[in-house]
């Protein structure tokens, strides 16, 4: 017999809605249609903003509360690969070019969003305006709009995300945590910090954001803002090397990456929650892998070689010295520390027998880079770095790297190559601390024993395209330098076979479950 | 030497996989169910719309093509053990050195009036999961029959695309052969939970045909007729093991075999869901047809093939499901009816869905199973102390050594103490903490 279609009941594609669904979204076409009618110029008044935000947090949160308040607590995936929104279907593409767009507004053309070089903003832009005010006592930029945005869905979809995972003590704990920081260290603080400091030059920075990730911390005008701004501008600086060169490495170290990837970090705060949806779309293949290695590590050396010769120019402009050190101690300083490093290494080779091969590529890594910046340090004159004028390389390394790397295509593409797309690929931190996961950390994610089934639910759902099922079926421990430890394979596992862990790191004990 | 495997499942492949790291005999897998080796205990996820079906292979298309194994999709029609070759159904045959039989299992059908209509169907195959996605499109209600792991399975199926489900289930509790009460009755309570038609105590008389042969209604043994346009038959499965015939293979329900995973045909091994074991193991089955039993099968068989005479040993029995939300783990004997030499204690928060029960030998009070309803236990351990013959009293004082559940989780180990101070009145002092250097300690003294 003939099925006939239009009796179709279980047309898998199509979204079973509720009344309340409904109204839930037609709040947040009314919160689209206000930022429409403010980017086309159209009528600015100051309730049009609290309408704006109000429909689409209280749109987007009366959704969750429509999508899962009434169903048992437990894993809520039925239909992500049926559904066009999150299995790159029309609506997928769809999303992916208006938020590409919008990074290329946000980055090139901020005037799109209504940025006015006199100052007298119009559009999405003086929309905000009353936002602003409140916080900081100054008018709206385009980026006071971004970062608006950013924590808004960080709050509303990370709410969404904990209803989601409510069976999850571990998701409810670390998506709150994430949500903290965003709007607390991300957006309310630094714009506070900034209201009360208008003559100190620029606080308005998400001081959780760390070098390398966190690219011009080291830049002249950055510097120069902290050494400015009295004791609090010199405690931020004094913070900000500290948390790159102290308390990263040892939270790594007991806690692996996942203590900033997927519990503090903006870019994985925005990930983890606004990003949920689109989670099983990285590619998990063995050559995406192949790639991932090479380009996030070359980032990383770039990002480096980068700061140094930023910060060998503001050397240079400062007469040679600053912060206590001259320009050739910094950099046959920095040189020394990574060769340091580099010979470190050589010499405990034994205690990394395991992962020989790993241990070769990071010597040579910390090789090369060593190599570029004693290069640096010899041929480079008072702005020119190599031959390449220090603001070009900076220009290009925020043009190539910051903005179109982590922004346009990081969050641009989520409907379309997954969340995590600049965490894996691109981002210098992800990758300094993923090589300290790698190498010195007590995390390991555990598998069972041989109770894998080998389903592959754990390696769809993995946001950095990690294959776990590839070690969980051998019985292997997964020790990833990718892995942020958001804990999603482990919640989706059917047979309870993984479990995120921190524990002695003696041995290849890290890397081999017992097998039964 | 040329190594022939029916069957791509996971006892074939193993074999096939390990066959190749012991040497470099020819291998060929043949199956006519899909190309590639996929995995079939995801075969609801693949209709849930949590994965597609590429998600569950579990080893990249290239992987086999770089491991010389050779597969072939094809259906062996017939053995000619004297020849040593298999016939193909799509022409010609093929000579084997060795043989192994990894056929899997089907679905029971125990002759109701019916049971060959359109719309009425197992679970077990990439086929049967095509034909459920075809009848789904028309299908009002789905009745499933059975109470087991497949059936719980198949009506979470239905549900996720918001088909209704009557569940049909013979006993007075759901799984109440395999589970103790306590454990029946949260999963009871889980199904109707969750909003599915569950009826106890009753089950399929006739599967009443419409005018085209499709399902149209089903008639229980109650007497009450449920209209429906599918009925999925998931009451067990049987051994595939049409093959045997016209040859010497003995069989039983299954290819009957030795410790040897040997058949009684030279050069014939039969592995997984198909094999039968002639003496199986202290209160083990014959026939395991579960994943872990192929899984465990292959490795061994592998070396046999390769020259190292190895015995399967049955080991300590683990399993582990998930019924709807509830994840359920067992490790060694936990009898649906606990009583005479053994006894158990356990704790059971029913508002969380979680339960722990520990059953113990009464006269030497060793441990010799455990059952974990919504927790997660550590495989190693429990399984040392059920090798080791671990007094209970010893196990509650370490019991955090064996929790698997993620950081944050309520912890239930005092529950499970209490519960042991509530019947033999003694209280037990914990002796470990949940860190994982303990846990290596424990599990490797010598480190």
């Amino acid at each position: 017999m003939q099925p006939n279609p239009s009796l179709s009941l279980s047309n898998p594609e199509v979204r079973h809605l509720s009344a309340m669904h409904k109204i839930a979204l037609a709040l947040v076409g009314l919160g689209l249609l206000l930022m429409v009618n403010a980017l086309l110029g159209g009528a600015s008044a100051d309730w049009m903003l609290w309408l704006l935000l109000g429909s689409l947090g209280g749109g987007g949160l009366l959704y969750a509360y429509a999508e899962y308040a009434h169903k048992p607590a437990g894993i809520q995936n039925n239909g992500a690969w049926f559904f066009s929104e999150s299995a790159r279907g029309s609506v997928g593409w769809i999303m992916g070019v208006v938020f590409t767009m919008f990074y290329v507004s946000l980055y090139w053309f901020p005037e799109w969003l209504g940025l006015s070089a006199d100052g007298n903003h119009t559009g999405l832009v003086a929309l905000f305006n009353p936002l602003s005010y409140l916080l900081k006592g100054q008018p709206a930029s385009q980026w006071f709009v971004y970062g608006s945005f950013y924590t808004l869905a960080i709050l509303v979809l990370g709410t969404k995300f904990i209803w989601k995972y409510r069976h999850s003590r571990y998701q409810v704990i670390r998506t709150s945590s994430v949500m903290f920081f965003q709007l607390g260290f991300a957006f309310l603080i630094p714009e506070i910090l900034e209201g009360l400091n208008p003559d100190k030059g620029y606080f308005g920075k998400d001081i959780k954001n760390v070098w390398p990730l966190d690219y011009d911390f080291f830049y002249d005008w950055h510097l120069n803002n902290l050494l400015a701004g009295g004791s609090l501008g010199l405690s931020m600086l004094v913070w900000g090397i500290a948390m790159f060169l102290v308390v990263s490495p040892v939270l790594t170290y007991f806690f692996g990456k996942r203590w900033y990837c997927s519990w503090v970090c903006g870019c994985g705060g925005l990930a983890e929650t606004a990003g949920d949806p689109f989670r099983h779309l990285s590619d998990k293949s063995v050559k995406s892998w192949k790639i991932e290695r090479w380009l996030i590590h070359s980032v990383l050396i770039l990002s480096v070689w980068m700061t140094v010769a930023v910060l060998y120019t503001f050397y240079q402009n400062n007469q040679g010295t600053a912060f206590w050190v001259s320009k050739e101690m910094f950099v046959w300083g920095t040189s020394a520390l990574l060769l340091a490093g580099a010979g470190a290494l050589f010499f405990w080779r034994k205690r990394f027998e395991h992962i020989r091969q790993d241990l070769r590529w990071l010597i040579s890594g910390l090789l090369v880079a060593t190599v570029g910046v004693m290069a640096i340090g010899m041929f480079s004159g008072s702005q020119h770095i190599l031959g390449v004028d220090s603001y070009k390389l900076r220009q290009w390394y925020g043009f190539f790297i910051g903005a179109t790397f982590s922004g346009v295509v990081g969050v641009g593409f989520y409907p379309l190559m997954g969340t995590r797309v600049w965490c894996r690929f691109g981002c210098p931190m992800a990758a300094i601390l993923g090589l300290q996961q790698r190498f010195f950390s007590r995390f390991r994610i555990t598998t069972n024993g041989g109770q894998c089934i080998s389903c592959g639910n754990c390696s769809t759902y993995c946001e950095m395209g990690i294959d776990v099922r590839a070690y969980a079926q051998r019985g292997q421990n997964v020790v990833r330098a990718s892995c942020v430890g958001c804990g999603i394979c482990a919640a989706v596992c059917p047979r309870g076979v993984l479990k995120l862990e921190n524990g002695p790191n003696t041995d290849e004990s890290r890397m081999d479950a017992f097998m039964y | 030497m040329h190594i022939v495997i029916i069957g791509n499942g996971i006892a074939g492949i193993s074999t096939a996989r390990h066959l190749r790291k012991l040497g470099d005999h020819q291998i060929t897998v043949i199956s006519s169910e899909t190309d590639f080796f996929w995995s079939r205990t995801a075969l609801m996820y693949i209709f849930m719309g949590h994965m597609t079906f590429e998600h569950t292979k579990p080893y990249e298309d290239h992987f086999w093509k770089k491991n010389r194994i050779q597969l072939l999709r094809n259906f062996v029609t017939g053995i000619d053990p004297a020849g040593k070759t298999v016939s193909l159904a799509e022409g010609g045959s093929l000579r084997y050195d060795k043989l192994v039989l990894a056929t899997g299992s089907k679905s029971a059908r125990y002759g109701w009036p019916g049971q060959d209509l359109a719309g009425v169907q197992g679970m077990v195959s990439y086929q049967d999961l095509r034909s459920m996605e075809q009848f789904a499109r028309d299908t009002q209600r789905a009745v499933i029959v059975g109470g087991g792991l497949i059936g719980i399975e198949m009506a979470e199926m239905w549900l996720s695309r918001h088909i209704p489900v009557t569940f049909l289930v013979r006993e007075k509790s759901f799984w109440n052969k395999i589970l103790p009460a306590e454990e029946s009755a949260m999963i009871t309570e889980e199904i109707r939970h969750h909003g599915i038609d569950l009826r106890l105590g009753d089950e399929l008389k006739e599967i009443l045909p419409d005018e085209n042969g499709r399902v149209k209604a089903i008639v229980t043994g109650k007497g009450d007729t449920i209209d429906c346009q599918f009925v999925g038959l998931t009451a067990g499965v049987v051994p595939n093991v049409s093959l045997a015939k016209g040859t010497e293979i003995e069989v039983g329900r299954g290819f009957l075999v030795n410790e040897y995973l040997e058949t009684s045909v030279p050069d014939i091994y039969a592995i997984g869901d198909c094999a039968e074991l002639r003496q199986p193991g202290h209160r083990r089955r014959a026939i395991e047809a579960v994943w872990y039993t192929g899984k465990l099968m292959g490795p061994v068989l592998a070396k046999t093939i390769a020259g190292q005479k190895t015995p399967y040993r049955q080991g300590v029995w683990f399993n582990s499901a998930k019924f709807m939300n509830i994840e359920w783990q067992t490790y060694g004997d936990v009898p649906a009816e606990i009583g005479g030499d053994l006894d158990s204690i356990f704790w059971q928060d029913t508002k969380a869905s979680r339960l722990v029960r520990i059953v113990f030998d009464t006269s030497t009070k060793a441990v010799i199973g455990f059952n974990a309803l919504g927790i997660r236990l550590r495989k190693e351990v429990c399984l040392r102390w059920i090798e080791t013959g671990t007094p209970l009293e010893e196990v509650l004082a370490r019991l955090e050594l064996a929790n698997f559940d993620p950081e944050f989780y309520a912890a239930y180990e005092a529950g499970l103490r209490e519960a042991y101070a509530g019947r033999f009145g003694q209280k037990i002092q914990p002796k470990a903490k949940a860190r994982l250097s303990d846990v290596f300690r424990f599990l490797q003294p010598s480190r």
